[in-house]
């Protein structure tokens, strides 16, 4: 049964009207065309798919489009404001962390979304968050850098 | 007790033609009227070929092959635009391995001008050179050095043109900041003024010289840098299109049946109820039947409503093998039967040991699984998908649709990875089949479901090993035979009195293809387990041991490295009764690993805990350390997950864990301190280094396990239980 619902992805205004049942990443992907989250597993197990729901960190696999109606998303495109890169895509940029990069996107959100959570998060316990990420190609010791950096900068920034 | 043949709908491919270079069978599928006169159908949804005589004769190594036939003149590998643009044209595919960098330095470096300059093209079969399939470590040996021939060859001819032009000798000249600089002249010219010349075009259409002196390492800009991936900034911003992100216009999302067990034949179906829903298409081609639909959704949907009107017959003998009873199957399946040790007389009176190993089925799980666009434009197909193989991917489409070759055009994004697990383009096929039907464009995103079971899997093995040590505690005899898994690194780095190696075929329950490094993780793990068993038999330590039989100097450098930089010495001389330490070396594709770890046993959990891997590695030059860093890490990691975790079950035609709760993969924790080494040679030749990482990994961990607990490791993954 198709709903009009509204939501806003990236601080804009979206109405789509279609099934509420259908995942939000599945609308993110082919009716808004924000083709940067990711597939990886349908259960919510590699996180490949992370967006922000008001701000938290949130498998957009095993979200319906119908929750998220008049939530704010904000996905990897929203990140960067113009050709300014957000601090963690740039620890990302700068430490290379990444081999294939398909799992990437999910990977910044999930520490975006440790760092909006909790200000004062601890790189230990973004860490622990990141348990539910998958890099299949096994850039881990990469990303624990990227994360490090990331925190630093965090700090320059306080 | 005689075991059944295995499940009709798998494939059988010959193991002895099963090596890294080599794409797994193709699935066969064959959409042409006469194709069952052609094609022996087996299963359904994946229509597999074996061995068939039609199409095998073209097989081989024709476009997709090990080398493909590579740039025959200078224009086709590299293109000068008179807007400034150096664009490079290569076969290959970027699925995280690090090629685009790599070859966009190999130009750079030749062409004498900045990594930016460059403009790499890879695997667009409309558009560059056959450089065969992206597999084996073959683009660093092969590929790099057909790029820097090229650009060497056309940095010349700008040279000899300035000449020319200039009317002045060759000595005269000289190349700064990717110029020809005539400084008594005060005068330079540009690959720009070389491409605006009326003769260029004709110039570059020559073909690229046989010798061609290139940059010495000792004179590398650009080479053996640490270049950051040329397209990173698009991967951290969501930008990189891979192929499951492609959008055409008017596109339509497919869905695909699958049947519910390997070799299950499709009886009846009734497609009216799908074909009711809106905007769905449904084509059912034989046993091929799929679906396409405006949304992901919706085809989903109709693909439940066909499912449930399936009727399907199950092949009988699908129950007959699981993976419990794998391995006693392999075994009593091997072709001529398992070779027997030409010295098991020499084995009575002496210290002998015999052992039987086990290697599971492995899935790669590349974190896209395969994908693919496709669209046909006046009865031409284009697809868009995540293949290592991208003229075989071409031909198996020409096959399918009975076409041409040159009326086929496949693109390769760079994609989601791949692991040696996409060396096939089953998926490209099927979305073109859906896009023909639909008459628009459709993608065709496999679920992680589908790629655990219909995708080909890493093959299991039985290793049988059986040696004598002489009085002075040397190998006297080694008899090392691998059922099923392959050849690779099969032949042992160690000295023997005799020594019989060997790999037979087995037939293979489920479809198996390539992997990282392939059978070198089969045999490299229970050549190297063996080896600290021997080791424990002759009263030797496991380094010592090794050292005292070891000539090849660069695998000895890397053993002696990894051995010095984690203090085994000192470390194997104590003892902790939760602590275990191991080593394990190997070779294979021309480069050398050794590894050392540190594991701690926790008894009240059952489990090992990797605490410290200490990595040495040796590639020749090395073309960028920071890439090699990553795919080091990167095998190490996957290793891993193969020592301690992964293992495909299946009984009764299915496959029991295809989810990523099930098979478990590594994840941030899993991965300990990880101190690698990088040993440079530039005196040598640069070999691939994406697998060979991964070869000692196991063995090093099943090591200190023997050391920690005092029972041997003779099974993948390592289990407490069993050691």
């Amino acid at each position: 049964m198709e709903t009009t619902i509204k939501f806003t992805v990236n601080g804009k205004p979206r109405t789509v009207t279609t099934d509420p049942e259908r995942s939000l990443l599945e609308v993110l992907r082919e009716d808004l065309h924000l083709t940067g989250t990711k597939y990886g597993c349908g259960e919510g197990q590699c996180r490949a798919c992370t967006v922000l729901v008001n701000g938290r960190s949130t498998a957009s696999c095993r979200t319906s489009v119908g929750e998220v109606a008049q939530q704010e998303v904000v996905t990897i495109e929203g990140l960067a404001s113009g050709d300014r890169l957000h601090p963690v895509q740039a620890a990302f940029l700068a430490e290379g962390a990444f081999q294939c990069g398909y799992c990437t996107a999910g990977m910044i959100m999930g520490v975006v979304g440790a760092l909006r959570e909790n200000p004062r998060v601890s790189e230990r316990e973004i860490l622990a968050q990141m348990q539910k990420h998958i890099c299949r190609c096994g850039s881990y010791a990469k990303y624990r850098k990227a994360i490090h950096r990331a925190v630093e900068t965090r700090k320059e920034d306080a | 007790m005689k075991t059944k043949l295995p499940t009709a709908g798998v494939p059988q491919p010959d193991c002895h033609e099963l090596n890294d270079d080599e794409p797994v069978v193709s699935a066969g599928y064959d959409f042409g009227l006469s194709r069952r006169s052609l094609v022996k159908l087996l299963g359904a949804g994946l229509l597999i070929t074996v061995s068939l005589p039609a199409v095998g004769q073209e097989g081989g190594r024709r476009g997709g092959g090990l080398g493909g036939a590579g740039a025959k003149s200078l224009a086709a590998r590299i293109h000068l635009g008179t807007d400034g643009t150096i664009t490079v044209l290569a076969g290959k595919v970027e699925g995280g391995q690090g090629a685009r960098t790599e070859l966009s330095q190999a130009a750079a470096e030749e062409l004498g001008v900045p990594v930016g300059r460059i403009q790499m093209v890879l695997a667009d079969t409309g558009l560059v050179p056959d450089d065969g399939i992206t597999a084996g470590s073959g683009t660093t040996p092969r590929t790099v050095p057909a790029v820097r021939k090229a650009a060497a060859a056309v940095r010349n001819l700008m040279i000899e043109f300035a000449c020319q032009q200039w009317k002045v000798e060759r000595s005269a000249v000289e190349m700064r900041d990717g110029k020809v600089v005539h400084a008594a002249g005060n005068r330079s010219l540009t690959y720009t003024d070389l491409a605006k010349s009326s003769g260029a075009t004709k110039l570059l259409e020559q073909p690229i010289p046989s010798e061609v002196e290139l940059m010495p390492v000792s004179q590398w800009k650009v080479l053996g840098t640490p270049v950051l991936r040329t397209n990173a900034r698009d991967i951290v911003t969501g930008d990189h299109q891979y192929p499951s992100d492609i959008v055409r216009p008017g596109m339509l999302y497919g869905k695909i049946l699958r049947p519910p067990a390997y070799g299950a034949k499709l009886i009846s179906i009734d497609p009216a109820p799908a074909k009711a829903m809106e905007g769905v298409v449904v084509v059912q081609d034989d046993q091929f039947v799929g679906v396409a639909a405006p949304t992901s959704f919706r085809a989903k949907a109709a693909l439940t409503a066909l499912a449930t009107t399936a009727k399907w017959e199950t092949a009988s003998p699908a129950s007959a093998v699981s993976s419990k009873e794998l391995f006693d199957y392999l075994k009593q399946n091997a072709e001529g039967g398992a070779p027997r040790n030409p010295y098991s007389d020499e084995l009575a009176g002496a210290k002998a040991l015999r052992r039987t190993y086990q290697v599971p089925y492995i899935q790669h799980a590349p974190l896209e699984p395969r994908a693919a666009v496709a669209e046909w434009n006046d009865g031409k197909p284009t697809v868009w998908t995540g293949s290592q193989n991208p003229f075989g991917c071409r031909r198996e489409l020409a096959q399918a649709f009975h076409l041409p070759e040159d009326q086929v055009r496949v693109v390769i994004p760079d994609f989601g990875s791949g692991y040696g697990g996409k060396h096939t383009g089953e998926c490209a096929v099927e979305a073109a089949r859906l896009a023909q039907a639909a008459g628009k464009p459709v993608s065709l995103c496999w679920t992680r479901e589908e790629e655990f079971t219909w995708a080909y899997f890493r093959p299991a093995a039985v290793i049988e090993a059986e040696a004598s040590l002489d009085a002075a505690g040397k190998i006297a005899t080694w008899h090392f035979v691998n059922i099923n898994s392959g050849p690779s690194a099969v032949d042992t780095p160690y000295s023997a009195g005799k020594k019989n190696c060997r790999s037979v075929a087995s037939r293979p329950p489920l479809r198996h293809g390539s992997y990282r490094a392939l059978a070198a993780t089969a045999n490299n793990f229970a050549r190297e387990v063996f080896m600290d068993e021997l080791a424990a038999v002759a009263g030797a330590d496991p380094l010592a041991f090794r050292l005292a039989q070891l000539d090849n100097p660069r695998l000895r450098a890397v053993l002696e490295k990894a051995a010095l930089e984690f203090k085994w010495n000192d470390r194997a001389t104590k003892k902790d009764a939760n602590l275990g330490i191991g080593l394990a070396c190997g070779t294979e594709k021309g480069s050398f690993v050794a590894v050392c770890v540190e594991v701690e046993i926790d008894r009240a959990q059952n489990q090992v805990k990797v605490r410290r891997i200490c990595e040495a590695f040796e590639c020749g030059a090395i073309l960028n350390p920071a890439n090699l860093l990553s795919q080091v890490q990167g095998a190490i990691t996957m290793g891993l997950g193969a020592a301690l975790r992964e293992e495909i079950q299946f009984a009764d035609g299915k496959i029991l864990n295809a989810s990523f709760r099930k098979y478990r993969v590594p994840r941030f924790d899993d991965v300990p301190e990880l101190d690698i080494h990088l040993v440079d040679r530039p005196d040598l030749a640069s070999a691939g280094a994406g697998e060979t990482p991964i070869i000692a990994i196991a063995p090093a961990i099943a090591n200190a396990v023997f050391r920690a607990t005092g029972k041997s490791v003779q099974a993948l993954p390592i289990r407490l239980a069993e050691a």
